[in-house]
């Protein structure tokens, strides 16, 4: 029998899909069925398609992601836990035609760097940030975060996150809408193939409202940790549609418009 | 000619950065520096020079707004006062870390805690010897004068690029509020973004221009074999700037049995201690540590032979007198004399503690 080579089954005509050239060739370190991976290649192809790669600067603090620029082939800075926005402040006010992103977890963006974001938010640097919320500290191992939702365990709420004594989650998304300097907020998932086409479109459109310099463009992928959850990958997305969704409502929660 | 004006510390400093074509300025006000980012709106030097300046939200955003513009290979600066430098010690710790240049300035007031909004030297420690977490220095040039105030920030940033590292021009409070002459230099031109990526396009993160590899600004490394080779490399950096970088003033110290050593304005208020002590028959002489790091140890060990005894100075209950002690590595008898919580040593009282603690009248 013939040997098969993969060039004969994968043809410029059939070819459907093909990793972005952004991505480096280090294989990602995030857990298998996190959606880190399929967020990170959202950005990187919107820059890809854009064309913008030799202008972006990204910047990755503290969390899961904090080693983005080991596979994000873009110039990038790791910040201090929480202070994300504030470096992009840095970048975008000496470099206001470059395209700055920052890409931050929920216990960076919402908890140790909330006064960051509202202030940058506010002051509506033009810059994008991706904000993904998985409702847990993921790095450190699984803490209760500030998006932890009513009765979600985590390893510091290990009964369940009873409100009456660790407060209420913060929905951070909401919140930058309200703000004067946001031109765009968007809640997205990439669990399914359909959502990931809309958050990759929302990621897109958060970068065009930095090009046409409107403010600050901020999307929120509600995601998951299924190894923070201690769920299969299977179980934790089941998981995430019946009790995150309901509480993280996805869809367009501002838009200025482009014009 | 060069401009000859009358101005207080802060306001001369501020002055000096849009002469000296820094690119940006983020800062928070705290007393007794909010003069620095006072002058700076006022003076709108996007308009003179196109130097962006921000007030930050905290001083924490502050030094990560200088963090990542510094990141980029542009000139940026931030300056506060004790409090708000504690506050920034994680964002510096993180800027040594990554190697990338910018300048701080502190105004040192007293502490701890709240303290005093009056003049102090009790930064010494935080300054010198770290302040954040890990393994690592900040140039550290003491100013003395208003006229030092400006002469010190080109000389910061030559020194914060030659070596890849945070410098801090550590003042106080009586050199930022106070008014002296000085002599500004010359507007420099601002670097442009071409001659910046041209000259630093090995580190700095100006975007991803095709023949070059991605640009990475980080302090982490997860490999312990490389993290300790990173912290080797930076302690061969601090062994040169030990070696290349330390300077001093010696007044009258040529036939002097025994020497004042101060800096900052103590170091001012020591001069006239020295003329008193002179008249009364007693020769004193005062050694200035310009740089508190790298601190001048041989240039003091050198003096010892030829001294009876040393009396440091400081408006604290005595930090860089270990530095002096271990300079003359205990052969002469050093004392320390200051004044803290906001008051100043007067220069007769300064005679005076010579007499009792070094000289045993």
């Amino acid at each position: 029998m013939a040997e098969i080579k993969l060039e004969d089954i994968i043809k410029e005509e059939n070819k459907v899909f093909s990793k972005t050239s952004l991505f480096t060739e280090k294989p990602l370190s995030y857990c298998p069925g996190c959606g880190h991976g399929v967020a990170h290649r959202l950005v990187l192809e919107a820059i890809e398609e854009m064309g913008i790669v030799e202008n972006v600067i990204g910047v990755a603090p503290v969390g899961c992601s904090v080693l983005a620029y080991e596979f994000m082939n873009i110039d990038m800075a790791e910040a201090p836990h929480g202070r994300a926005t504030a470096l992009a402040t840095g970048i975008k006010r000496v470099y206001p035609e470059k395209f700055v992103f920052t890409y931050q977890g929920d216990g960076d963006l919402a908890a140790i760097g909330t006064g960051e974001t509202i202030h940058t938010c506010n002051r509506g640097e033009n810059i994008t940030i991706v904000f993904i919320n998985n409702g847990i500290y993921g790095m450190t191992g699984g803490q209760m975060a500030p998006t932890t939702i009513p009765k979600m365990k985590t390893s510091t709420s290990p009964y369940g996150r009873q409100v009456d004594m660790m407060g209420h989650p913060l929905k951070m998304t909401e919140i930058v809408a309200q703000l004067p300097g946001t031109c765009f907020v968007a809640r997205h998932a990439v669990h399914t193939p359909a959502l990931v086409r809309k958050a990759k479109k929302a990621i897109r459109t958060a970068f065009e409202y930095q090009k046409a310099k409107k403010g600050t463009s901020f999307v929120e992928i509600v995601s998951n940790c299924n190894s923070g959850w201690k769920m299969t990958p299977i179980q934790a997305i089941k998981w995430l549609e019946e009790n995150m969704l309901p509480f993280y409502e996805l869809g367009t929660l501002k838009e200025i418009g482009l014009d | 000619m060069r401009e000859i004006k009358l101005m207080k510390g802060n306001e001369a400093i501020a002055e000096a950065f849009i002469r000296a074509g820094v690119d940006a300025y983020f800062g928070y006000p705290i007393t007794p520096q909010s003069e620095v980012i006072e002058y700076l709106m006022y003076e709108e030097p996007h308009k003179r020079t196109g130097m962006v300046v921000l007030q930050a939200e905290s001083e924490i955003a502050a030094i990560n707004m200088v963090y990542g513009a510094a990141c980029t290979g542009k000139k940026v600066v931030t300056s506060s006062s004790s409090p708000g430098i504690s506050l920034m010690q994680e964002g510096i710790s993180y800027i040594a870390g990554s190697e990338v240049p910018c300048v701080l300035v502190n105004v040192v007031r007293g502490g701890p805690g709240l303290g005093t909004i009056q003049p102090s030297q009790a930064d010494y420690f935080q300054s010198t010897k770290g302040g954040g977490h890990g393994d690592y220095h900040l140039i550290v040039i003491a100013p003395s004068s208003v006229q030092e105030m400006v002469d010190f920030v080109p000389l910061a940033f030559d020194l914060a690029f030659k070596y890849r590292n945070p410098v801090i021009i550590q003042s106080d409070g009586v050199i930022g509020q106070m008014m002296e002459k000085v002599e500004l230099f010359e507007q420099m031109p601002r670097m442009t973004n071409e001659e910046i990526k041209q000259k630093y396009d090995d580190w700095a993160l100006t975007g991803r221009t095709k023949g070059r590899e991605h640009n990475i600004i980080t302090s982490l490394d997860l490999v312990s074999e490389r993290q300790e080779k990173f912290n080797l490399k930076l302690k061969e950096k601090y062994d040169r700037v030990e070696a290349e970088e330390v300077r001093y003033e010696k007044i009258m110290c040529d036939d002097a049995d025994y020497i004042f050593v101060a800096y900052g304005s103590s170091s001012r208020i020591c001069q006239k201690s020295v003329k008193l002590a002179r008249e009364a028959g007693i020769k004193v002489g005062l050694f200035r540590p310009i740089t508190l790091y790298p601190f001048p140890f041989n240039e003091i060990k050198q003096m010892v032979p030829h001294l009876k005894g040393i009396l440091t100075v400081e408006m604290s209950l005595g930090q860089m007198v270990y530095d002096v002690k271990a300079a003359v590595e205990y052969r002469i008898l050093v004392e320390h004399y200051g004044r803290v919580g906001g008051m100043i040593p007067t220069p007769e009282a300064i005679v005076d503690a010579l007499k009792t603690k070094i000289i045993g009248d």
